[in-house]
């Protein structure tokens, strides 16, 4: 039986974690993403789960380093500032092979900054923290995307036994849709059978051991247990996700995300009413990045413009280097904003005049 | 090594041959641990703790980073390494996940109250039902031996060579008698090495503190002072006397807080 209903974004992540089995919340109060960590502490405890409010982000994410040990689904959701105090954790999680689930609701930034909307953090979360590590990262664009990719989620976490960042923003967090809440299935995974539950439980007797650095009884060499990472990044390629959007006969590429993906449709749109030949690249995997298919479209001449919501561009630079000089790489970002205050947005109105600039 | 050493050598880690046999929940790797270093001896309280409680094989332990952080390979039961002083956090999720294990940190002065300090005071304060041993050697003593939280006033570090003072270092931390103020916390203690018969006391300490978190009574702490030769510049058996004559004039050695209940 589904059930259908209006929720938020941020509703839309605690839900869609629900249904993928999370029964482990760790949190931190931070705006715009306190109807989360707000929900977890309502549902989970009659659920017989475990929510644990914690004393800061740094602890929130290494509660979820013990969780993701203990072999459960577990996750946190932050905003930026607490992203950054992440940075830390999500490395040992990652150097230490566990999955595990971090939700960014992103705001403006450099810094603390104000608690609106933003697109800010796409290079601390696509190129990894300390160490050269790599965050598989998921960019929804609607509420039913947010439930849905939550899910996909949990799934490529315990797939790769590695970190996977849901990125949505302020905006995305509390936009109103219909919501199906629905369990959706993946595929098998392996059974965690590397997990700490107590020596005496484990069927063949001996005691398991995590940390966050290579054991050169386990892993061989330093070179040999970092070699095994390249090997999983190669693996996680094959996860790649994008919406390609009126693209076969498109002379301008716009390549966005999250809001931005929906912003630059709308653009895209209205472009074609006026016969001018614009397309739409909406990422859902921000890394791993369709380097290839910007590539080709780039040999064949088409011209790309990145609609992101940060200042000077941050996805631009990947668009740049998967384009690698054969075609035109423009910039649609926060000077595209409504309005000079915070709290404003990209409207689709402004990034048109520059949709016609370029064809 | 001089008669008096040797001797005394030979008392503590003789006195009870029989629970060397910590095994299989101890197997110490001697040779990660400088001379006169007694942070193996926090191992073997802990580990005959298991033995005569019956919970080796249900525990789990959390590491450290720093001297401690070595230690933890000398266990046979299951383990987790954390960030540097982030033991507590990894603590709390995996005993609420499972909550039948016994579950405890091994951390240094400097994991747990200085970089460690948030995490320690949330676990405090939440009253979580975890064991936190705290190895308290004055110093940091992984990196050469630096000022630490418990570093005795005037002592000489390498960050402190004219000796520790209080006008820009401050004083050292007591950390059991912080632990005991919190209303979560089932047990605080303060124990040491440096003789026999201290070495029986920590003991009991430890024993009795696995015991509260068996109980389910709330979180349990002990601190264990312990000699750290090379980086206090003594001999090992100098380093024992330092510590029965100074150390614990400022650490004084007991129970602080031992309840049987938390309303």
């Amino acid at each position: 039986m589904t059930e259908r209903f209006l929720a938020e974004g941020n509703e839309a992540v605690a839900w869609g974690a629900i249904s993928a089995g999370c029964n482990c919340f760790f949190g931190y109060p931070i705006t715009p993403q306190n109807e989360i960590i707000e929900l977890f502490a309502r549902e989970l405890p009659k659920r017989g789960g475990v929510f644990v409010q914690a004393q800061c982000e740094t602890a929130t994410i290494n509660m979820l380093y013990g969780a993701a040990a203990a072999g459960v689904r577990a996750m946190t959701s932050t905003s930026s500032p607490g992203w950054a105090l992440m940075q830390e954790g999500t490395s040992d999680i990652a150097s230490a092979n566990l999955p595990c689930v971090v939700v960014l609701v992103q705001r403006v930034g450099p810094g603390v900054q104000r608690v609106e909307h933003a697109q800010m953090d796409y290079n601390s979360v696509t190129k990894g923290g300390v160490g050269g590590f790599k965050n598989i990262a998921l960019a929804p664009a609607s509420v039913q995307e947010t439930h849905d990719l939550m899910q996909l989620a949990f799934h490529l976490a315990d797939k790769y036994r590695h970190p996977v960042v849901v990125v949505t923003d302020g905006l995305m967090g509390h936009v109103v849709e219909p919501l199906e809440l629905k369990t959706l299935d993946f595929g098998p995974l392996p059974d965690k059978d590397w997990a700490v539950k107590g020596a005496g439980k484990h069927e063949d007797g001996k005691y398991r051991e995590i940390g966050p650095s290579y054991h050169p009884l386990k892993d061989g060499t330093y070179l040999a247990y970092l070699e095994a990472f390249r090997e999983k990044y190669r693996a996680m390629d094959s996860e790649l996700r994008y919406e390609e959007y009126r693209m076969e006969d498109a002379e301008l590429i716009l390549v966005a995300y999250g809001y931005c993906g929906r912003v630059a449709a709308e653009v895209v749109d209205m472009a074609r009413e006026r016969g001018l030949k614009a397309g739409l690249l909406r990422l859902i995997t921000l890394w791993p990045f369709p380097h290839q298919i910007i590539g080709d479209k780039a040999a064949q001449g088409c011209k790309f413009l990145a609609v992101e919501d940060c200042m000077g561009g941050l996805m631009v630079d990947d668009v740049r280097m998967a384009a690698c000089g054969k075609g035109e790489v423009h910039l649609a970002d926060i000077t595209f904003r409504h309005s000079p205050a915070e709290d404003g947005m990209i409207m689709p109105g402004k990034v048109l005049e520059e949709v016609r600039r370029l064809l | 090594m001089n008669e008096e050493a040797k001797g005394m050598a030979k008392e503590i880690v003789a006195e009870k041959p029989v629970l060397l046999r910590g095994e299989p929940w101890m197997d110490i790797l001697w040779d990660l641990f400088c001379p006169g270093c007694q942070i193996p001896m926090v191992a073997r309280v802990i580990a005959e703790s298991f033995e005569e409680l019956g919970i080796g094989d249900k525990a789990i332990m959390v590491g450290a980073v720093g001297c401690t952080g070595i230690l933890i390979a000398s266990f046979n039961i299951d383990r987790v390494s954390p960030a540097h002083g982030r033991g507590p956090d990894v603590a709390t999720a995996l005993k609420r996940i499972h909550p039948e294990t016994t579950v405890f940190t091994v951390q240094g002065d400097g994991d747990c109250i200085a970089i460690g300090a948030g995490p320690f005071l949330g676990a405090l304060t939440r009253g979580e039902k975890i064991t936190i041993i705290m190895v308290n050697n004055t110093n940091f003593g992984t990196t050469g031996g630096q000022l630490g939280p418990t570093t005795l006033l005037g002592q000489v570090t390498t960050t402190t060579p004219r000796g520790r003072e209080p006008s820009s270092e401050g004083y050292p931390v007591h950390t059991a008698e912080l632990a005991a103020t919190f209303k979560g916390v089932a047990y605080s203690a303060r124990g040491s090495l440096h003789t026999p018969a201290e070495f029986r006391r920590t003991k009991k300490y430890v024993k009795t503190a696995f015991q509260r978190q068996l109980d389910g009574v709330g979180l349990s702490f002990v601190e264990i002072i312990t000699a750290c030769p090379v980086n206090w510049h003594l001999t090992p058996v100098k380093a024992l006397e330092w510590i029965g004559e100074e150390v614990i004039r400022e650490f004084p050695l007991g129970e602080f807080k031992n309840v049987t209940s938390i309303e």
